[in-house]
């Protein structure tokens, strides 16, 4: 089973100083994703995660929405015929406050058992736009050449 | 704070703690014991090293029924590349942007 673990469960975290609700509005507003989340304008609500990019759009599942606390939704990568053939996986959001005006935000991808080229793609993927957010919370601009 | 820059570079600057990076890299969700046994090293000394990866947060650990399990978290080195590579870089394409705007200037 452990040797398993690696392709299935992906874990990303960051301190952003910013409140939860800042970090919620910004991961469920398609004004906020368009800045950092490759230009995909995604809108989540208590039953499902639009997101759209260009001619494309996607829409998963939505598993838990506590704002502005936790979201869960469903995930395919509808972008690339490859990816999108794929068995859907698992994305989690859980933001958490820190003290001095910080909170802690961890992206868990995982369920990505039937998904294994959805699991090398979105690899350096979140790492981008989980940086990405972080600047622009703190900045109020996008990362430069993002 | 965790996310103190000072913290990714002094967890970063151990052949030991790069080492266990590389390893989680190549395949994460490994518990102690597994990282341990590719390593000359007493568990005490693994798991020194994976606190100081852990508080610099590059390595995040989960529970997975009785097993803690360790992530690499790629986001502190990227976040350490654009403000410290891009802002280079950027200089950089700026110079040339400035010798060019000179050069045809003379021209």
């Amino acid at each position: 089973m452990t040797t398993m673990t690696a392709q299935t469960t992906q874990v990303y975290q960051v301190f952003i100083k910013a409140t939860p609700e800042a970090i919620w509005e910004a991961i469920t507003s398609p004004d906020f994703t368009a800045q950092y989340f490759y230009g995909a304008r995604v809108e989540a609500n208590a039953t499902r995660r639009i997101s759209k990019m260009g001619d494309i759009t996607g829409e998963d599942p939505v598993f838990e929405f506590d704002p502005p606390r936790r979201l869960v939704h469903g995930w395919h990568s509808e972008w690339d015929e490859d990816l999108a053939k794929e068995e859907p996986s698992r994305v989690t959001w859980d933001v958490v406050p820190q003290d001095g005006g910080y909170s802690l935000l961890t992206v868990t991808h995982d369920q990505l058992e039937g998904a294994p080229k959805t699991a090398e793609a979105v690899s350096g993927g979140w790492m981008l736009v989980i940086s990405g957010l972080k600047t622009l919370l703190e900045t109020g601009k996008p990362m430069a050449g993002a | 704070m965790t996310e103190d820059d000072d913290q990714v570079f002094r967890a970063l600057a151990d052949p030991t703690r790069r080492h266990l990076l590389d390893r989680l890299f190549e395949r994460d969700g490994r518990t102690l014991t597994e990282l341990e046994s590719e390593l000359e090293m007493t568990r005490f000394g693994v798991m020194k090293h994976l606190r100081v990866l852990e508080q610099a947060g590059l390595v995040v650990t989960r529970r997975a029924g009785r097993e803690k399990l360790h992530y690499l978290n790629p986001v502190p080195i990227r976040l350490i590349h654009d403000r410290w590579i891009d802002k280079y870089t950027e200089h950089r394409v700026s110079a040339l942007a400035g010798l060019k705007k000179t050069l045809e200037e003379t021209a």
